[in-house]
């Protein structure tokens, strides 16, 4: 079994849903895709989900500039931990992640063992 | 109130109507805009932990926490918000009295919500606007699930709102403060019936629409009739009477439509569908809202709703019961489709020449003559009667007048039926 971090992009513009029952329903999209990685034993970490703001230090100058938002169009929104036979079982398994209904992308990264 | 359809799997737009009742309390009626964006923030952050943290013991009391919270960042944060200090005391001594408890005991919530009812009932909104407000500050529905709901467009429900927080804004400073001080609830109390009862009503006969019921409506009509019937202030008997009235109808929605979506008949529904459950509750509910001497329109409304619900089959119900019922509530709701469904009783009770002649002698206004049901009711004693021509004729005119897909369908049928 390999290790894989799953990264979740979203637009900074489909950030917020537009009501109560469109947050419901995605929050029970969530729970109901990270149930099923948890019964079939893929799940290794829940890692937080990210805030929007922030900072960033960039470059040997140590540049500082506001949040992810300025360059980037898609903004890291969270992370999770899984275990997968191989890359293509975990690509297969992040077909299930709501982000994807909100337009946003899961980035599918083996994590190098020693 | 767990056991009403609809409450589980709607569980933030319910938290979002406690939350801004809550924190309308301290930003006051002007400021509802900073209240939603509050409670948009808070089911935000819901949504970014729960899933990955696991859901918190008490989802409610958490949510209400968070919205506490960020209200006592803003206050701090914001200067034109100074003169909310006395509040924002109130909020801080709160949290640090009991950062784990809930910010608001059960009793509070239910006196926010109750006040929001009663301020969104302000007479001097248009009954179009109060339900329009009621759905987006109560109910949590967005623009757009109102005006679906409502069947209007998106500018039109925005065009309410903005009237509404205009009217707050201009009023909340002013003497008649729309802000309700719970004691003066009881003079507020039909108009806020009213209200509500139209809510209901929008879900159940829709006219203008494809779909003909809206079940949502109906349940969150009920929804806060029970709210009201829970808060000492208006549970009166009225209250009870509506609260029967909603659990009767509502327990025939799941038989209303058939698998095309057509919209069937009290006699071509099947029994079997109906919530005898919810069947159970409306009659606990009449049997509370008789215990006083006063009689409504809603417990007429309630009691006639009853007898339907009870009935074995369309063939035994107790007809001259529910003529009795219909002459009485005419007497203190003379509205023409009152003076309809009367006219459908006594046809029903004594007969089709009988009931012809009852509604000859409603000597239709024009509105009523343009409702397709009038014309169907005619054709439906006619056929009864065995004056086909003429009943085919009369089933013609109602088709005519359909305002829709499912009463077009309904009445084609109805035409077929009589070739």
């Amino acid at each position: 079994m390999t290790r894989f971090m799953y990264l979740f992009r979203h637009h900074a513009a489909n950030e917020r849903p537009s009501s109560p029952e469109e947050m419901q329903r995605q929050m029970k999209a969530w729970m109901d895709w990270i149930d099923r990685l948890k019964q079939e034993s893929h799940l290794v970490a829940t890692g937080d989900r990210l805030s929007a703001t922030g900072k960033v230090v960039r470059g040997k100058s140590k540049s500082v500039t506001d949040g992810p938002y300025v360059e980037a169009k898609d903004t890291i929104g969270g992370y999770l931990v899984v275990e997968a036979a191989d890359l293509d079982q975990a690509t297969a398994l992040a077909h299930g992640c709501p982000v994807l209904d909100a337009g946003g992308s899961v980035e599918v990264r083996p994590i190098s063992s020693m | 109130m767990e056991d009403i359809p609809g409450c589980v799997e709607h569980l933030f737009r319910h938290e979002a109507g406690k939350m801004v009742s809550y924190l309308t309390r301290f930003f006051g009626l002007g400021r509802l805009n900073l209240a939603e964006d509050v409670v948009q923030d808070v089911l935000c952050q819901a949504l970014q932990t729960w899933p990955t943290h696991g859901l918190p013991d008490n989802p409610s009391a958490w949510l209400m926490r968070a919205a506490r919270n960020r209200a006592i960042d803003l206050v701090r944060r914001d200067d034109r918000l100074r003169h909310l200090t006395p509040e924002l005391t109130h909020l801080l001594r709160l949290r640090e009295e009991s950062p784990e408890r809930e910010p608001a005991f059960k009793n509070e919530i239910q006196d926010d919500q109750l006040r929001m009812m009663f301020a969104c009932c302000h007479p001097g909104l248009s009954s179009e606007i109060q339900i329009t407000l009621i759905l987006k500050t109560l109910c949590g529905f967005s623009v757009a699930e109102i005006a679906s709901a409502l069947l209007a467009g998106e500018d039109s429900v925005e065009k309410r709102l903005g009237r509404a927080r205009r009217f707050f804004r201009e009023t909340s400073s002013a003497a008649d403060a729309p802000e309700i001080d719970l004691s003066s609830v009881s003079e507020r109390l039909d108009t806020v019936h009213q209200a509500i009862y139209l809510l209901f009503n929008e879900g159940y006969h829709s006219s203008r629409s494809e779909a003909p019921v809206r079940d949502d409506l109906c349940y969150e009509a009920l929804r806060l009739a029970l709210l009201l019937s829970e808060h000492p202030r208006s549970a009166q008997p009225a209250t009870f009477a509506l609260v029967a009235l909603f659990c009767f109808n509502a327990a025939r929605l799941p038989g209303r439509l058939d698998a095309e979506g057509s919209l069937l008949q009290l006699e071509d529904q099947d029994r079997s569908k109906w919530d005898r459950a919810l069947i159970g509750k409306g009659f606990d509910f009449l049997e509370e809202s008789a215990a006083k001497n006063e009689v409504s329109e809603f417990h007429l409304e309630a009691a006639i709703a009853s007898m339907h619900s009870s009935a074995e089959t369309y063939e035994k119900t107790d007809w001259s019961r529910i003529q009795q019922l219909y002459n009485l509530l005419y007497s203190i709701k003379p509205t023409p489709i009152v003076a309809l469904n009367r006219a459908i009783a006594v046809g029903e009770a004594r007969g089709p020449r009988e009931g012809l002649a009852a509604l000859q002698a409603i000597h239709p206004p024009p509105k009523l003559r343009d409702y397709p049901f009038y014309p169907a009711a005619q054709a439906e004693f006619l056929f009864r009667a065995g004056r086909r021509e003429e009943a085919r004729s009369s089933f013609k005119l109602a088709l005519n007048l359909a305002r829709n897909e499912a009463e077009a369908r309904f009445l084609q049928r109805k035409l077929q039926a009589c070739a």
